[in-house]
């Protein structure tokens, strides 16, 4: 190990649990981190100033005002400049560690681009904000054995929960589906900035035992930050007749249950997820707090300018202002959260 | 009888289900799993599964946000 790196991560050789071994282990490794929001801006933060220098980051979004709250690579500039999350924090990375080697990847992860992103990675730190990519890091890393950290934060709970193909369930034996109807989100319910912070690290702590293969047992973390209640519940065992880690189906990976989305008309998008009936009472109240809404029984308009979205009851959408479809999907995932 | 929910007793009716067992506790079905003795209970068979006397249960609430 050089002499400097000795130096830089003298105070973490000396903790036992990961020592010289452990450090070099971390100055090896190679981890995606997918979604470069506020767990992801903490996680490529911590696991750089750990050792782990080769970090993808996977996000299409660009930095925001409003994510300076709570996404703690990025700032004011950043916001000014509409920089792509992942080209800002590449650049604040490398100013922590000029050895850092980050690959900003400035897409969404889908069944065509997912092999691609994460070949080679041994470890994936979840960062995202909807549960349709979560499935599909989960039957991937199911399918190339390759530990993947769970993570989500709205509001004042949050939850983590590691899983290691072959030493425990994976994401689908316990929530195979995802929620239906209309789930809060940070936009809708809002978020402590502290509460992506502390899941994070929960997040984090366990990729380190991982990656300097020290792991302890391995369980799902809640948090209720703002009672400051935190539960620890065991992991069940991998479910026999799970579609995913005990039937090896792979159907997100295979691109079979992406909610099938087309352009309508000259400028929008229409998204087909009718399988979700969506309350548009319920939904009403939590978006008329955030801009104008306009709504019947059958369908419910709400502008979020530049765009228009329509919700229909079925679940339905067109969203109007773009032809970008993966725009479009994001909006769908912020306000109804899927 | 007596079943511990999430670390805590909890006394229920004999026969008690998955399902009713949420309802009584209000707790929203949409965004929970379920651990009984220390294995998932699918939700498909929440209502069939009368819990027994000492059970052990976790309600585990998923969200998606990040």
């Amino acid at each position: 190990m050089e002499e400097r790196d000795r130096d830089r991560y003298s105070r973490q050789i000396r903790f036992p649990g990961i020592g010289l071994s452990g450090q070099q282990r971390l100055l090896d490794a190679r981890v995606a981190i997918v979604g470069c929001g506020a767990l992801g801006s903490f996680h490529a933060t911590a696991l750089l100033r750990a050792g782990v220098r080769r970090l993808i980051l996977v996000d299409r979004d660009y930095v925001e005002l409003n994510n300076l709250q709570r996404q703690w690579l990025y700032n004011e500039e950043d916001a000014a400049r509409a920089r792509p999350k992942v080209e800002a924090a590449a650049h604040h990375l490398r100013r922590i560690d000029s050895e850092c080697q980050p690959e900003p990847v400035a897409a969404d992860l889908t069944p065509g681009n997912i092999a691609e992103i994460l070949d080679g990675v041994q470890l994936v730190l979840d960062g995202t904000d909807n549960f349709e990519t979560r499935y599909l890091i989960n039957e991937f890393a199911v399918q190339h054995s390759i530990p993947w950290i769970y993570g989500a934060a709205v509001g004042s709970y949050g939850i983590t929960m590691p899983i290691v193909p072959g030493s425990t369930c994976c994401f689908s034996c316990l929530y195979p589906q995802p929620p239906a109807g209309i789930q809060p989100t940070c936009e809708t319910a809002g978020v402590v900035n502290v509460l992506t912070s502390a899941i994070s690290s929960f997040q984090v702590s366990v990729a380190l035992q991982i990656l300097c293969e020290r792991h302890h047992e391995f369980c799902i973390t809640t948090i209720d930050l703002w009672s400051g209640k935190l539960r620890r519940v065991p992991l069940s065992a991998a479910r026999l007749d799970c579609e995913v880690c005990g039937l090896k189906r792979f159907s997100h990976l295979e691109g079979r249950r992406r909610a099938p989305i087309s352009l309508c008309g000259r400028n929008a998008v229409q998204i087909h997820d009718r399988g979700r009936s969506v309350d548009l009472v319920l939904l009403k109240e939590h978006l008329l707090p955030l801009g104008e809404v306009r709504a019947n029984e059958l369908a419910l308009r709400f502008f979020v300018p530049p765009y228009e979205m329509t919700i229909f009851q079925d679940g339905r959408a067109i969203v109007k202002g773009t032809t970008d479809v993966g725009i479009a999907r994001r909006l769908y995932a912020q306000y109804l959260g899927s | 009888m007596t079943i511990s929910v999430n670390g805590e007793p909890v006394a229920v009716p004999t026969g008690t289900t998955v399902s009713a067992l949420l309802k009584l506790l209000d707790v929203e079905p949409a965004l929970i799993a379920v651990e009984l003795d220390g294995m998932v209970v699918r939700r498909e068979a929440w209502s069939d599964i009368p819990i027994r006397s000492g059970a052990t249960l976790e309600i585990v609430r998923f969200v998606g946000g990040g």
